[in-house]
């Protein structure tokens, strides 16, 4: 069969089978898009702004578990794709990027809508490809995929220059069914001493705690995870990122760990004597400050990135493999031990634990009578029956977000964790309903981040993915201004908008439904209407204290055992900001 | 302490690129870097000089290794081997001056490979160390101009770098 370049590019991402396409045309990638136009297996979803398809590919691929493809020009489309790009790259998200580039003889001459693509993106993707030759153009794009998706995933830009995909020149295709790279090879077999260590110093443990991350849910080893959970007794925290891998609301979780996560969590982490982390990368807001770092505790790692391991916290037993198969080997090692898990220490471990929970640090004022954002999220909870998927942008709403909606199934909660991209929300809301047209889809966002990629509204209507936007509304970028009360004695800089549109009339304008909510007893009823509207997207308005902060915490250069809780406000009026 | 990554990559464009920028974005230090093709002319062979904590240089080698374009990597300094760094120097020679500098590039195995009435151009190999005692030795007013190509190195042994 001979295809042209662009005729290959198209075929080749359907016999890869590729059901989505984010994307926005022009100059560059015509060819392309005249490609695309004569077929009808992949569908194209237009987007409004370049970091919204990426955003929306993103989101598909949070969560399937499959890459998302993003298709954009080449200058301006390719450089409003690297925000999105990054954000991928941050969290280990599989990705195929695009970029149309100007034709091959011109490259280098400041030629129209010429940009070094890769060059920019060097720095924020697993790796790029320059297609030089378009005989070699479909053995590229396996092998963007099968680097994308293989290892420690991340994003692939292919950079295709418009003469590559010239509908005059037409050469023989045929899509290989395997590649191999001779300098790539993800697969690591685990290494079984290293192994048997590990569960042989777990087995000691008096207290013991399970750290576990997002490479639980990027490897898909949730069960395993579970069982291995269930099988030891041990208290589990996940990371931001690891949420949901391990039900939250199981008896075992004691919750998110970190910046913001629980007192019991975090005092478990600094008390502890055996650590095991678990595809999670010991990221700053995880340690907290590093010399007070968990000092008692012996430390095993598992991640399939050997440069994770030790990369900030030297580990004593490392252990490189996929999580799913080293979790196996694991629990068959845990079986056939004669040691058991020590009965006596763990119920003293876990009576501490109890003492630190009672502390109640999720605690919050339910008596007032302004909407306190925790409030609204622990109905979007009820209301979704926690089985809704939901996405976020950053900031506070965020936080409350991951703190409030136990997730007990992996690749339900969709935010941008290593980045932190404030307009990451909506965007991913329409590639996650897209991929799941039949649940429901939450858009945890605030005033600040919404307005980051606002136009992803009229792609919403345009493909009809009727998600629903939770606007926790505080009229303030909260998560700054909660820096600038605590840090900066309360010089508010910049951190207010003076003007904030009335996104009941810019939903509206949109083509979708408005409502506006103030007070907390209309929260409940306007949720319900919300996810009962099942064909249209609804922006809840919600006018949230915004006073409140985000707890507990902990502060820039304090350890685990160190965080600031909540002081019971007393009061039940507004908190005045000083 | 100072360590010499010898690396063969892929002969691909940007592949240089891909290991300066990851030096520069992780804020590791280059000392010098060499690069040329090797008799396999779809592989490149880099030799990095760099120095750094022992944390520092297996974070380097991990991250360099993570590069999809790296083949195969080795830290030189782990093991016995032979380190090389060409020089050139161009030096004002003039009267007695021309005896003096003859003598000692012969002392430090130096040929002189280009002679006008007033200069000599030195060449010379060796590790690093043994060009920096010879340009020491030199009266510095009389250096015009020093060039030296960064160090390259290979293991000692029947062991050798290759896919
Ligand atoms: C405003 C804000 C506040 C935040 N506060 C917190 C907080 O309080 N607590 C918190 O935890 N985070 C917080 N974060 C997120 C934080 O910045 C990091 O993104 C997050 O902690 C990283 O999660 P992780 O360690 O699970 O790693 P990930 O980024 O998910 O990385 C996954 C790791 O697993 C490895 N891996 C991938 N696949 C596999 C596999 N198949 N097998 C084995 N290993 C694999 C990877 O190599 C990598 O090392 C916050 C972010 C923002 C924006
Ligand atoms: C693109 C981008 N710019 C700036 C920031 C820094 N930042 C983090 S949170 C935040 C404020 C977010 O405000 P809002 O969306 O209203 O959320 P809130 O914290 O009020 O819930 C800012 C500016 C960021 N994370 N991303
Ligand atoms: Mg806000």
């Amino acid at each position: 069969m001979e295809l042209s370049g662009a005729q290959i590019l198209v075929q080749s991402l359907i016999d890869e089978g590729v059901e989505y396409i984010f994307g926005y045309p022009g100059g560059a990638v015509l060819h392309l898009y005249d490609a695309l136009y004569q077929q009808e297996d992949i569908k194209h979803i237009l987007v409004r702004h370049e970091q919204g398809a990426t955003h929306a590919a993103d989101g598909y691929a949070r969560s399937t578990g499959k890459p998302g493809v993003v298709l954009v020009t080449s200058g301006p489309g390719a450089t409003n794709a690297v925000t999105g790009i990054a954000t991928a790259y941050m969290d280990s998200i599989p990705m195929v990027i695009i970029s149309g580039q100007v034709s091959l003889p011109v490259i280098g001459s400041d030629a129209f809508q010429e940009v070094d693509m890769i060059g920019i993106t060097r720095p924020c993707v697993k790796h790029n490809y320059l297609v030089k030759d378009v005989t070699k153009l479909a053995e590229t794009i396996k092998k963007a995929f099968y680097v994308a998706t293989t290892g420690r995933p991340g994003p692939v830009v292919i950079d295709v220059p418009k003469d590559i995909t010239a509908p005059h020149i037409k050469v023989p295709y045929k899509y290989p069914k395997k590649v191999s790279i001779r300098s790539y090879n993800p697969v690591v077999t685990p290494h079984k001493g290293q192994i048997k260590k590990a569960v042989e110093l777990l087995l000691s443990a008096q207290k013991p705690i399970i750290y576990s991350g997002g490479g639980v849910v990027l490897g898909e080893a949730s069960k395993e995870l579970t069982e291995f959970t269930r099988a030891l007794g041990y208290p589990i925290t996940n990371t931001l990122m690891g949420l949901g891998a391990y039900p939250a609301t199981d008896k075992q979780n004691i919750g998110m760990l970190g910046m913001h996560g629980t007192y019991e969590a975090n005092m478990a982490m600094h008390e502890s004597d055996v650590i095991i982390a678990i595809g999670a990368r010991f990221d700053d807001r995880v340690t907290g400050k590093l010399d007070l770092f968990c000092p008692y505790a012996k430390i095993i790692h598992i991640d399939i990135d050997p440069a994770s391991i030790s990369k900030t916290v030297r580990v004593d037993i490392p252990i490189v493999g996929e999580v799913k198969p080293v979790l196996e080997l694991m629990m068959e090692m845990i079986k056939e031990s004669s040691t058991k898990p020590n009965k006596k220490a763990l119920e003293l471990w876990w009576q501490q634990i109890a003492q630190w929970q009672a502390v109640d640090c999720l605690q919050f004022d339910r008596e007032s009578p302004l909407i306190k954002p925790q409030y609204v999220i622990e109905q979007l909870y009820d209301v979704t029956k926690g089985n809704a998927y939901v996405t976020s942008d950053v900031g506070q709403h965020q936080m409350w977000a991951a703190q409030y909606y136990p997730f007990d199934k992996p690749r339900r909660w969709i935010n941008s964790g290593g980045l932190g991209t404030m307009g990451f929300g909506l965007p991913a809301a329409i590639g996650v309903k897209l991929a799941h047209p039949d649940a429901d889809v939450a858009c945890v966002t605030g005033e600040a981040s919404i307005q980051m990629c606002i136009q992803e509204l009229s792609t919403a209507l345009q493909y009809k993915t009727p998600i629903k936007i939770i606007n926790l509304n505080n009229r303030y970028m909260g998560m700054v201004r909660q820096w600038q009360e605590f840090s900066y004695e309360c010089r508010y800089s910049h951190s207010y908008m003076d003007t904030i549109p009335d996104f009941v009339k810019l939903a509206e304008a949109y083509g979708h439904v408005g409502i506006r909510i103030d007070k907390p007893e209309e929260v409940r009823a306007a949720l319900e209407t919300a996810f009962s509207m099942k064909d249209r997207t609804v922006f809840l308005d919600i006018m949230t204290d915004r006073t409140e902060n985000v707890y507990p915490m902990i502060e820039a250069g304090k350890g685990h055992h160190d965080m600031k809780l909540r002081v019971a406000q007393g009061s039940t009026t507004e908190r005045e900001l000083a | 302490m100072r360590h010499i990554i010898s690396i063969l990559i892929e002969n691909e464009s940007g592949a240089l690129s891909r290991v300066a920028g990851l030096f520069s974005a992780r804020g590791y230090n280059i000392e010098s870097l060499t690069v040329a093709a090797t008799e396999d002319a779809s592989l490149s062979r880099m030799t990095i000089v760099t120095r750094g904590s022992a944390e520092i240089i297996e974070q380097i080698t991990k991250q360099l290794n993570k590069l999809i374009d790296v083949v195969r990597l080795i830290d030189l300094a782990e093991s016995f081997h032979i380190e090389r760094e060409l020089m050139m120097v161009k030096i004002k020679a003039i009267g007695d001056m021309r005896a003096e500098i003859r003598s000692m590039a012969e002392v430090f195995r130096g040929k002189i490979v280009d002679v006008t009435p007033s200069t000599y151009i030195v060449e010379m190999t060796g590790p690093s160390e043994k060009l920096d005692a010879f340009i020491a030795a030199i009266d510095s007013n009389s250096i015009i101009e020093v060039v030296r190509s960064g160090s390259t190195g290979i293991s000692r042994g029947e062991k050798g770098l290759h896919v």
